[in-house]
C-alpha cells in the first residue's frame, strides 16, 4: 500500500471534474433524446429518473353515458384514460383552485351532485337529478408521472422528419469523399516518394502550401463554374459528383502529404529488391505499396470520412436543400431554426447525426487518434 | 436516394477512378513495348500517369480558385466590372466586418491557449491516475461531433426559459438553484462570443491532450530520474524540465487549432447567425456569396483576409519542409 498523497488526491479531483464538465451536455443530450416530449418540455433532464407533478386539464364524461342505479343517476370513468403508471395527486374542479382536494376524496358540486376521485384516476359521479351538460365536466389534476424512456421520439425524425434519408445522403458523399482523395492520394505520393521526374520538389513544396489554404479561398470561383457547367449541360449545378470532386480537392494536400510521409519512411531495400527483379512502378505500388499501406489508409480514411460527414459549410455550397441532397448536417441546421423549442427533436436529431462519428470513434479510436496526431503535427 | 442508389452511386464513383489508373497504366506498358527497343520498365511518361490526377485536382480546387478568389476581390458583385479597392474601403468601414475582425482576434487569443493549457493539464492528470484511459477516452470523444451536433448540445445547456419557470437549461437550472437569475447566455452581446468558443475548446481539448499524452511519453524516463534523486519537487520537474521538452508540440498544437479557429463557422451559424456581435469572417463572407444574389466581390475580399492569418503559418511550414530536405 502507498502513503496518502494529497497530489495525487488532487490529481484524481480535478480530473473528476473535468471530465463531469466534458460529458454532461452529451449525455443530456441522450436522456432528453429518450424522454417523452411534454417532459422535455416542461422540466429539466436531470429530473427525468424521478418522478414528476404535472398539472393536466382533463374533461369528465359527456351526460350521454350516465346510468341509473337504486335511484341515483350515475356517471363514472378514469380520468387518467386507464394509464396504470401515473397517479393523482390533487385535484379541483375550478381554475381558481386546481389543487383544492387530495385524491381520494369525495367532493360536493354546486348542483348538489357527488364527485368522488380516487388515486388512479377513477371517478364516480352520481346525483339525484339527471345530468344534462353537453361538455364533460373540466377537472383540474396534479398527476405524479413516472420516470419513462421511449425511442418515440427517433421513430418521429426518422421517419417524419427526413432524417433516415438525410442519413442515406450522408453516406452517400461521405464515402465516396473518402475512397476517392485515397487512391488518387496514393498514387501522387508513391511518385512524390520514390519516381524521379522534372518538377518533384516544386510540386511537393506548393502541396505543403496547399495544405493551409482555407478553402473559403475556393468556393466563390467553384461555385461559379459549377454554375456555368449547369447552364451549358440545361442540368443542376449541385450534385452528389460535384461534392465528392469539391471534398476530394480540399482534402487532398493532407492525403498527399501523410501518405507521402508513410510511404517515405518503408524500408528502401525492398523497393531496391523488386527493381532489380525487373518490376514496374506501377506493379511494385499494386503488389508492395498497396498491401502495406492498409494501416496508414485506415487511419487517414477515417479522419476524411469524420471530416466528410460532419462537414457543414462545403454541403451548404455545392448540394442542393432538397430531400433527396440534404446531408444531416444541413438538415439538423435547418431544423434548429424549424423546431427551435422542440427539444425533444432537435436532441434526438442531434444524436442521430452522432451515432455514425461515435460509432467509428469508438471501434476504430487507435487508427482515429493516430490520423488526427500524425495530421495535426504538420499542421 | 435509396439505400440501393447509395451502392449504385459509390460503386460508379469509385471504380471510375480506380479504371483510370488501371487503363492509363495497362496502355503505358502497351505502348512501352511496342515501341521501345530497350526492355524498359517504365517510361519519363509514368509518374505524369500517377500524378495526373491530383494535379488536376489540385489545380481546378484550390491553385486556380485562389488566384480567381484575389482577381475578384477587385471586381463588382458580378466580378465583370473592375473596381479597384472598393471592395477593401468597403470592408474598412463596415461596421460587419470590423465586429468579424475583433471577433476573430478574440477567438484566435482564447481558445488555442485555452486548449494547449486544459489539453496539458489533462494529460499530466491523467498519467497519474489509474483510470487515466478511460477518462481521456471521454474527454476526447466530442472530437468524433459535427460541430453543428455540438452546437445542438450546448444550445440545450444554454437554453433559457423566463425567471419562475422551470429551467430545462441545466446552466441556468444550476444558476437558479444556487439563488441567482437565469439569462438567455447567447443573446447577451460581448460575453456571448465566449460562451461560443465553450463549444469549440470542448471540441479541440481533446485534440491537445492525445498530442501531449503522446509526447509526454516521449520523455526520457532517466531524466525525470535524475531530477527526482538530485530532490528537484515535481512543480520544478513540469517547468523546468517537462515545458521546456514540449515546446515544439506546443507549437504543432497551436498552430493546429489557430487554422481552424481562423474558419469557425459552422457553430457561429448554428448558435446565433452572427446576431447579438458574434459575426466572424467565415459567416460574414457564407452570408455575402448570397445575400441579394450574391456578391462575388466582396465575399472573396472577406475570404482574403481569413487566408491572411494563414500565410504566417504557410511560410513557417515551408520553411520546416526545407530543413527536412537539406537533412
Amino acid at each position: 500500500m502507498k502513503h496518502f498523497s494529497f497530489g495525487k488526491f488532487l490529481a484524481h479531483f480535478f480530473l473528476l471534474i473535468i471530465v463531469f464538465i466534458w460529458v454532461i451536455p452529451t449525455f443530456g443530450l441522450l436522456i432528453s433524446s429518450l424522454r417523452d416530449k411534454d417532459q422535455v418540455a416542461l422540466t429539466g433532464w436531470w429530473t427525468a429518473l424521478k418522478h414528476n407533478e404535472f398539472n393536466e386539464i382533463v374533461r369528465t364524461e359527456k351526460s350521454t353515458v350516465q346510468f341509473k342505479e337504486n335511484g341515483v343517476f350515475v356517471i363514472s370513468g378514469n380520468l387518467l384514460k386507464n394509464s396504470s403508471s401515473k397517479s393523482v395527486i390533487n385535484f379541483g374542479i375550478t381554475s381558481k383552485n386546481p389543487k383544492a382536494f387530495k385524491a381520494p376524496s369525495k367532493v360536493t358540486m354546486k348542483n348538489g351532485s357527488t364527485f368522488y376521485l380516487q388515486k388512479d384516476g377513477s371517478y364516480r359521479w352520481t346525483s339525484d337529478k339527471e345530468f344534462k351538460h353537453k361538455k364533460g365536466k373540466r377537472i383540474f389534476l396534479t398527476v405524479n408521472t413516472p420516470p419513462s424512456l421511449t425511442l418515440e421520439n427517433y421513430k418521429e425524425v426518422l421517419v417524419f422528419r427526413g432524417l433516415g434519408q438525410s442519413f442515406i445522403n450522408s453516406l452517400t458523399v461521405a464515402v465516396p469523399s473518402t475512397i476517392i482523395p485515397l487512391i488518387i492520394g496514393a498514387f501522387a505520393a508513391y511518385a512524390l516518394s520514390w519516381m524521379n521526374f522534372y518538377g518533384r520538389d516544386l510540386i511537393f513544396a506548393t502541396i505543403v502550401c496547399l495544405l493551409v489554404v482555407p478553402l473559403q479561398m475556393s468556393l466563390i470561383p467553384i461555385l461559379t463554374v459549377y454554375n456555368q457547367i449547369g447552364n451549358f449541360f440545361g442540368v443542376s449545378a449541385k450534385s452528389y459528383v460535384g461534392i465528392w470532386l469539391a471534398h476530394t480537392g480540399f482534402g487532398l494536400p493532407l492525403k498527399i502529404f501523410l501518405l507521402r510521409n508513410f510511404i517515405k519512411s518503408l524500408p528502401h531495400e525492398m523497393f531496391e529488391a523488386a527493381r532489380v527483379d525487373g518490376a514496374s512502378h506501377y506493379q511494385i505500388f499494386m503488389k508492395i505499396i498497396l498491401p502495406l499501406s492498409i494501416p496508414a489508409f485506415a487511419s487517414i480514411g477515417i479522419l476524411q470520412f469524420l471530416w466528410v460527414w460532419n462537414d457543414l459549410l462545403v454541403a451548404l455550397v455545392f448540394l442542393d436543400k432538397m430531400p433527396s441532397e440534404i446531408v444531416l448536417t444541413s438538415r439538423l441546421r435547418e431544423m434548429l431554426g424549424e423546431f427551435s423549442q422542440n427539444w425533444e427533436i432537435l436532441t434526438t436529431s442531434a444524436f442521430v447525426s452522432m451515432i455514425v462519428p461515435l460509432f467509428v470513434f469508438l471501434s476504430l479510436q487507435r487508427y482515429f487518434i493516430r490520423g488526427l496526431v500524425a495530421g495535426s503535427v504538420k499542421g | 436516394m435509396t439505400f440501393f442508389n447509395f451502392i449504385v452511386y459509390v460503386v460508379i464513383g469509385v471504380s471510375a477512378v480506380l479504371s483510370y489508373f488501371v487503363l492509363a497504366n495497362w496502355a503505358h506498358d502497351y505502348l512501352v513495348g511496342k515501341f521501345s527497343k530497350k526492355n524498359l520498365q517504365d517510361s519519363i511518361f509514368r509518374p505524369w500517369i500517377f500524378m495526373a490526377p491530383a494535379l488536376i485536382i489540385l489545380l481546378v480546387y484550390l491553385i486556380y480558385p485562389v488566384s480567381e478568389t484575389i482577381r475578384l476581390s477587385f471586381f463588382d458583385n458580378y466580378g465583370r466590372e473592375f473596381t479597384g479597392v472598393s471592395n477593401y474601403v468597403w470592408a474598412m468601414n463596415d461596421s460587419d466586418f470590423r465586429q468579424s475582425i475583433l471577433n476573430n482576434f478574440l477567438w484566435l487569443i482564447v481558445v488555442p491557449t485555452t486548449c494547449t493549457f486544459l489539453g496539458l493539464t489533462i494529460a499530466t492528470l491523467a498519467d497519474r491516475v489509474w483510470w487515466g484511459v478511460f477518462a481521456k477516452t471521454l474527454i476526447f470523444m466530442p472530437m468524433a461531433i459535427s460541430f453543428v451536433g455540438a452546437s445542438v448540445i450546448w444550445k440545450f445547456v444554454y437554453e433559457y426559459r423566463g425567471a419562475g419557470n422551470d429551467q430545462i437549461g441545466i446552466l441556468n437550472a444550476i444558476i437558479v438553484y444556487f439563488g441567482g437569475d437565469p439569462h438567455a447566455w447567447i443573446a447577451i452581446p460581448f460575453w456571448n462570443n465566449f460562451f461560443l468558443m465553450v463549444i469549440m475548446i470542448w471540441i479541440q481539448t481533446g485534440l491537445a491532450m492525445v498530442i501531449f499524452s503522446a509526447a509526454l511519453r516521449a520523455i526520457p524516463e532517466e531524466t525525470l530520474e535524475a531530477a527526482r534523486i538530485d530532490g528537484a519537487s515535481e512543480v520544478r520537474i513540469f517547468f523546468y524540465i517537462i515545458i521546456p521538452f514540449l515546446s515544439e508540440t506546443i507549437v504543432v498544437i497551436w498552430t493546429t487549432i489557430t487554422i481552424l479557429v481562423l474558419k469557425v463557422f459552422d457553430i457561429v451559424l448554428a448558435m446565433t447567425n452572427g446576431q447579438w456581435g458574434t459575426e466572424v469572417l467565415a459567416n460574414l463572407m457564407f452570408d455575402w456569396m448570397f445575400r441579394g444574389g450574391g456578391d462575388s466581390g466582396r465575399g472573396s475580399t472577406i475570404a482574403l483576409f481569413i487566408m491572411l492569418g494563414v500565410i504566417p503559418i504557410m511560410i513557417w511550414n515551408l520553411r520546416r519542409f526545407k530543413m527536412e530536405q537539406e537533412r
